[in-house]
């Protein structure tokens, strides 16, 4: 199995969502991550769904997607051909002592102190998934209290739009 | 990419792309041939009219060119059903299960080729047309749903009758909506008509909220469908299709593995002339029968679980197999790793997703069967042309053989009861090929489908794909109002028949005289025919009482007497041909007739579940002689 980065470019309208991802759960799918937000056109909505799943039964989920009225265009995002990232915050439990190496590792990590408390900091930090791992382990000694991810969002390199020619079916 | 969705790989930038199939123009009522839009809208349509949204179902449905309905009221649907009281163009049937007016829907519009429509209520309403609208999704039946929800302030609330209708049959739709403002009302419906019968045809429900059938609202019929993500089909790529002709001209073994979707299609006069132009082998799958005539020399008859002989054992000796509107389903290859061995596969769909699904496809095909066959047949006489026709006598030499050592055929029964074989085949030849017949699920339905000739399309209609036990009294009672001139028979079990014979009443009422052919052998008998074969005759749960020396819980004679029908019985083969006449003769009212016959008659060939079509048994414990070691 490898793991497949899918923009699914969709009509903004109510219950796309549980379709998309009900296509994947129906196929017993497990979804890595997904993203989900509006795009320059407010009518299209852009999910990005990361899923590790072989090639035909994806060939097969993409055809069924398609057929959803409301999907307008799917797009493999390959990992050397786009820029892939993720958000993480994380609270970590940080008195005086132990602000100084915390920080220490943030700016290895080009991350961001969003919150300080007397004894814990909250930090804020964008990257691939292979960094923010690496950021992880590099607080695990740490006392990690918290941490949320979002998705991954992904966009092609170069300068090609994938949304243009999706919103000019909508608007046509 | 033009027809990129051909490819293999679907995904990438430029086959992800749907735009290429989107508006390929197809002429309709709905759909204005060019994607382009001059003005909004709003500025070009008609100046609305001012209505309720209940108005506004029932005039959607007329502009929609619905004639016939099938359902049943209840609070949130009660708004649209008063001013569908005054609808001159649409005949409502009042069914008495709301599963009935969904099968019927069905029925209706597997006879006619036009949608089928079904209203019901919220909640328990809309839970009982789950069943049909899932069998409606297996076999790609147009037809659309139309249910009543609570008021839109209730919804999410746990209100009385609220069910969660689109969440619940997202899966089994070909889509689905919930319209809460009324103004939305005639483009929701206008937009199911339309994807319930564009592209390869399903289900469509449309949930309205009862706030919206009693708000007003202004009535504009939108002008033009403008769904940019539905993609009603390709043209089928020419570059593919010769590579058709070509293995078509060149094989020397080639089978037409013909499905349901060229009857979806109304393309069985293509089929016809692919097949005289080619010369190959056809069968028809349950989904098929009558695509082409049985009494075409070249069709071989039913493949899979219970197909014929020869028809199997050509799928599994051909050297190429042309699939046409077929799905490759398991119960037509068996174990699928061993489903045609030796055969270049072409497969010609209009649903890109099918080609692929199932077995890896040499030459795919995306398309409306018509265009299929409209582009393969000059494209392979061309191919004759240049380099002759193929030689397929050996071919044929083989086929004969097969066909005339293992026809069809059943062995007398034992216990001096009626063989349902009999029944069936005596039914198909009295009634004839103009009749429609219809099938529940089980022994019966695959006897009717080997025992009964169909010479053309729309004549055979059953549950395939979901196989759905009581579908044919109210598919029979649809298929009649659809096509009211034709004999309708409802072939069906004692085990079906009891899930759904309540619709006999509303044929009754409404005057709809269909005929219904209970093949009684007192049990489930497929699954019974399973026990006796893999359960070693331990019979759990699958004696209904119903039969000869029974204690006949129901009389289906006098239940049939109950429901306003006629009952007539029949319990031995010499009263077979006057009773099925003496029905014939009865057209003022619906007749059932209870054909009580042995319970140990086992439906045969069979390829057991599970195993290779080489494991094909022609009757128990013979298999045919082609499955030992002949390989080419």
């Amino acid at each position: 199995m490898t793991t497949h980065t899918l923009s699914v470019l969709v009509e903004n309208k109510p219950g796309v969502l549980a379709r998309v991802s009900g296509l994947f759960s129906r196929r017993a799918f497990n979804i890595k991550s997904l993203a989900v937000g509006e795009t320059e056109y407010p009518e299209i909505s852009r999910i990005t769904v990361v899923v590790d799943v072989d090639e035909l039964p994806l060939e097969q989920v993409t055809k069924q997607l398609n057929k959803l009225v409301h999907v307008l265009k799917i797009v493999e995002l390959e990992p050397d051909k786009s820029v892939q990232r993720d958000l993480l915050l994380i609270k970590v439990r940080a008195d005086a002592r132990q602000r100084a190496d915390v920080l220490q590792i943030v700016d290895l990590f080009r991350a961001h102190v969003v919150d300080v408390a007397t004894d814990s900091l909250v930090i804020e930090a964008v990257g691939s998934r292979e960094k923010l791992e690496a950021l992880l382990a590099a607080l695990k000694p740490h006392d990690i209290r918290e941490i949320v991810q979002s998705g991954t969002v992904a966009i092609g390199r170069g300068p090609r739009s994938i949304t243009e020619r999706a919103f000019e079916r909508v608007s046509a | 990419m033009r027809g990129g969705c051909e490819s293999r790989l679907t995904i990438n930038e430029e086959t992800g792309e749907k735009m290429a199939q989107v508006k390929a123009p197809k002429p309709s009522a709905l759909a204005t041939p060019h994607p382009a839009r001059t003005a909004p809208a709003a500025v070009t349509a008609p100046a609305g009219q001012e209505m309720t949204g209940a108005q506004a179902v029932v005039k959607s449905l007329e502009m929609a060119g619905a004639t016939d309905v099938f359902g049943l009221p209840g609070g949130t649907i009660l708004p649209t059903y008063d001013p569908l009281m005054d609808s001159t163009q649409l005949r409502h049937i009042l069914v008495r299960h709301e599963q009935g007016a969904g099968h019927a829907a069905e029925g209706y519009a597997h006879a006619t080729g036009r949608p089928g429509v079904c209203i019901a209520t919220s909640g328990p309403g809309a839970t009982n047309l789950v069943t049909p609208i899932a069998d409606a999704n297996m076999d790609s039946i147009p037809l659309v749903a139309i249910t009543g929800q609570v008021g839109a302030s209730m919804i999410g609330t746990d209100a009385f009758q609220e069910a969660d209708i689109v969440g619940i049959t997202q899966p089994i739709t070909k889509h689905n909506v919930l319209v809460t403002d009324p103004n939305e009302i005639p483009k929701a419906i206008a937009e199911a008509f339309y994807i319930a019968t564009h592209g390869r045809p399903g289900p469509v429900l449309v949930d309205i909220a009862k706030s919206a059938q009693q708000e007003t609202m202004n009535f504009v019929w939108p002008e033009r469908i403008d769904l940019p993500g539905f993609n009603s089909g390709a043209r089928p790529h020419a570059k593919t299709v010769q590579e058709a002709a070509r293995l078509l001209a060149t094989a020397r073994r080639p089978v037409l593995y013909v499905g349901g979707g060229v009857i979806r299609s109304g393309a069985s006069a293509g089929l016809r002339k692919l097949t005289d132009l080619s010369g190959a082998a056809v069968v028809t799958t349950l989904m098929a029968r009558g695509a082409l005539p049985d009494s075409h020399p070249q069709h071989l008859g039913m493949p899979g679980m219970h197909g014929t002989v020869a028809a199997v054992a050509a799928l599994q000796k051909a050297d190429l197999v042309v699939a046409l509107g077929a799905r490759f389903d398991d119960r037509v290859t068996g174990k699928l790793e061993s489903f045609a061995p030796h055969a270049t596969i072409v497969h010609a769909d209009i649903d890109p997703a099918e080609i692929g699904k199932n077995r890896a496809v040499d030459v795919p095909i995306v398309g409306d069967l018509k265009d299929v066959f409209e582009a393969l047949v000059p494209a392979l006489a061309a191919e004759h042309q240049q380099h002759g026709r193929p030689d397929l006598e050996a071919w044929w030499a083989q086929l004969d053989d097969w066909r005339s050592t293992y026809g069809l055929g059943y062995t007398p029964t034992d216990d001096g009861l009626s063989s349902p074989q009999h029944v069936i085949q005596r039914l198909g030849e009295i009634s004839g090929p103009e009749t429609i017949f219809t099938a529940g699920v089980g022994q019966h339905q695959m006897w009717a489908s080997q025992f009964i000739k169909y010479e053309r399309p729309n004549s055979w209609i059953n549950s395939g794909g979901l196989g759905t036990m009581g579908f044919s009294v109210p598919a029979a009672m649809g298929a009649k109002v659809g096509d009211p001139d034709r004999t309708v028979w409802a072939i069906d079990g004692d085990g079906c028949f009891q899930m759904t014979n309540q619709e006999l009443v509303t044929c009754a009422i409404n005057e709809i005289p269909i005929k219904v052919a209970i093949v009684n052998n007192s049990s489930l008998g497929m699954v019974r025919q399973w026990q006796t074969l893999f359960y070693d005759k331990r019979y759990s749960n699958t004696d209904l009482h119903t039969g000869h020396g029974t204690k006949r819980i129901p009389d289906f004679v006098k239940l049939a007497e109950a429901m306003g029908c006629a009952g007539l019985r029949c319990e031995s083969d010499a009263d077979v041909d006057a009773t099925i006449k003496r029905a014939m003769e009865i057209n003022d009212q619906p007749v059932v007739v209870d054909f009580t016959v042995s319970r140990d008659a086992m439906v045969w060939p069979m390829v057991a579940a599970g195993t290779s079509n080489d494991e094909i048994q022609y009757a128990r414990g013979i298999a045919p002689e082609w499955d030992r070691g002949e390989e080419e």
